[in-house]
């Protein structure tokens, strides 16, 4: 067998190489035919020149949210199915989304009467959402056990998404045709932020994320054992535990509030991943984390393409790859 | 070597352990014995320090568990359960490796030495030609010779500055076996004991087991030490009957003994 720094550079140069490649191609493609000479053309006033504002101002911010957005909805996959010691949990299992969807939902309903300043709502309340719903999750999960327990965790998260979906579904009742047809859209999940303010303020809570990642990749392979004897073998379980489910719940959270609840990622890339380099979640990580931000802009240049001048909502794209994927999963697994 | 010394602990209300005092010198090879329910597993748990008791002390070389770091109290004992679940597909070889996590330090990856200590672990228990192989993919008899590798490879030393300090502690680790893997475990946990002086505790309810494989035998009942000693003092028919309120004869076969149930109805229609 390689030795892991071998395979942990292999996988972070192959996957890298692909998501670089997928990235640097994908603003190129789309319904209009654009010229990379002359988008990248600095005489021409900015004003003027309609192939760099398709470039710069439609394509390359959406492009970077599918990155942005895949690899944390990938990674943070990986680390709940191992927290969860449950291959086939999600980013959405514990409620995250759920609370992400409510918190939008009534900001896009309420919110135009109270802030008329022009700051998008939407993100920020479904950042607060899927804050509330994970802690409400958490404290369950913590106030039955002396660590977390996992078993509670997926309990109360299922409850948690029926509750929220509940009062989705009762502000829903309140909101006008127009903001029906809003939340519709944002539910679908749609990477067309059309400008790079959500990244920037996003990013500094993406990588402390990745950070915890890091730190976690071995205390989840020893998770994999089971809690009793991955503490035997020296690791601090509970706080391994809290780690993984903060850094992940964050991320989730932030991800969506950028390309609202995007499905089937989280669960689609860690498993053809794990296909490809195996169960250590050293090299699981980052390889997921790549192949997660090149997956989502693919599918994202489906969307724009595939009936084209129409631009689908990603979600739907990753929904009709994903839904058969889980199944073959179900069934595959003996 | 290492020692409880009136330990008592329980979950929340529920108390589970009154007062045990339990000696285990350095190359021992103890069994412990009881009923379902007796404490046997929260005894292990309590010597293994990932369970610190209510009331009472656990020592190590003569000073408390609880003063030592995780790491360095796993780098002397190891826990082996009674089956192991991955809950994803790991090659055996790093399930072996996952023992060596106390050695490194947070970004460490495993180098030489701990690749060259998993193979010897491996050879050790004899599943040296599996290490390719995905875990989920072995007999149960063999999971339980990769997870007993793994152990191995967490209390192994790099510097060998400590021979004999390693502590093995197994949970049943028969009950999901047949009787040929029973006798596999058993032998090797023999070999063990032998070559590589480790010092063994394991908890079982195969009372065959525990004679032909242990020294010294700890009866556990209700939480308390009911008997230890020599297994040829403790595993008496008067010693069996108080523990699991069943009649037995206790016969000698060749070299074992056997703890034969008698008149099992009627024992049944007294309890």
């Amino acid at each position: 067998m390689r030795s892991i720094r071998t395979r942990i550079l292999t996988a972070v140069l192959t996957f890298g190489g692909g998501a670089l490649l997928t990235i640097l191609l994908a603003p190129l493609i789309g319904s209009t035919p654009i010229s990379v000479r002359r988008a990248f053309d600095w005489s021409v006033p900015f004003g003027d020149n309609p192939d760099a504002q398709i470039f710069f101002i439609a394509r390359l911010p959406r492009t970077l949210a599918g990155a942005l957005v895949g690899s944390t909805l990938a990674s943070a996959g990986v680390v709940f199915q191992g927290l969860l010691r449950n291959p086939l949990a999600t980013p959405f299992t514990l409620g995250v989304s759920a609370g992400a969807a409510l918190g939008a939902m009534i900001a896009i309903t309420f919110a135009p009467a109270l802030a008329p300043s022009g700051i998008p709502a939407a993100p920020l309340a479904s950042f607060a959402g899927s804050l509330l719903a994970v802690g409400i999750v958490y404290l369950l999960a913590r106030a039955r056990h002396r660590g977390l327990s996992t078993n509670t965790l997926l309990l109360a998260g299922v409850t948690m998404n029926a509750f929220f979906s509940a009062l989705i579904l009762f502000v829903q009742y309140f909101a006008d045709f127009t903001d029906t047809f809003r939340i519709l859209r944002w539910l679908m999940g749609d990477l067309d932020v059309s400008s790079y303010a959500p990244l920037v303020s996003t990013l500094p809570l993406v990588i402390a994320s990745f950070a915890a990642f890091v730190w976690l990749a071995r205390p989840l392979n020893l998770l994999s054992l089971g809690p009793d004897a991955a503490e035997s073998r020296g690791l601090d379980v509970t706080g391994a535990q809290r780690v993984a489910f903060v850094s992940a719940s964050l991320a989730t959270g932030a991800a969506v509030s950028v390309g609202g609840p995007v499905g089937f990622i989280g669960i689609i890339v860690p498993h053809l991943v794990r296909l490809m380099v195996g169960a250590d979640h050293r090299v699981v990580l980052p390889a997921s984390a790549l192949f997660g931000a090149a997956f989502l802009v693919a599918c994202d240049v489906v969307s724009r393409t595939v009936m084209a001048p129409l631009e689908l909502p990603v979600g739907i794209i990753t929904a009709l790859i994903g839904g058969p994927f889980f199944l073959w999963l179900l069934v595959r697994r003996r | 070597m290492l020692q409880a010394v009136d330990a008592t602990f329980g979950y929340g209300d529920t108390p589970v352990l009154h007062g045990v005092s339990l000696d285990i010198p350095a190359g021992a090879l103890v069994g412990l014995i009881g009923p379902n329910g007796a404490g046997k597993t929260t005894l292990l748990r309590l010597l293994s320090g990932t369970r610190r008791p209510s009331a009472g002390q656990m020592l190590l070389d003569g000073s408390p568990l609880s003063v030592r770091s995780r790491a360095a109290l796993a780098q002397r004992i190891a826990v082996v359960p009674q089956e192991s679940q991955l809950a994803f597909d790991y090659t055996v070889l790093e399930v072996v490796l996952m023992g060596r996590y106390a050695h490194l330090g947070t970004f460490a990856v495993e180098g030489p030495t701990d690749l060259a200590i998993a193979r010897a672990a491996l050879e050790a228990t004899g599943v040296a030609a599996l290490e390719e192989r995905m875990f989920s993919t072995l007999s149960g008899g063999e999971k339980q010779r990769a997870i007993i590798a793994s152990a191995l490879a967490q209390i192994s030393s790099s510097s060998r500055s400590s021979p004999g300090g390693e502590i093995l502690i197994l949970d049943e680790p028969t009950a999901a076996l047949d009787l040929r893997y029973q006798l596999g475990v058993a032998s090797l946990l023999h070999d063990l004991h032998a070559r590589r002086g480790s010092t063994i505790v394991v908890s079982t309810h195969d009372l065959a087991f525990a004679a032909r494989v242990c020294r010294t035998l700890v009866m556990i009942k209700d939480g308390r030490v009911l008997a230890s000693g020599p297994v040829d003092d403790v595993l008496s028919a008067g010693r069996v009957r108080e523990l699991y309120d069943v009649d037995v004869d206790v016969v000698r076969h060749g070299s074992s003994r056997l703890v034969v149930p008698r008149g099992q109805g009627d024992t049944e229609r007294r309890a």
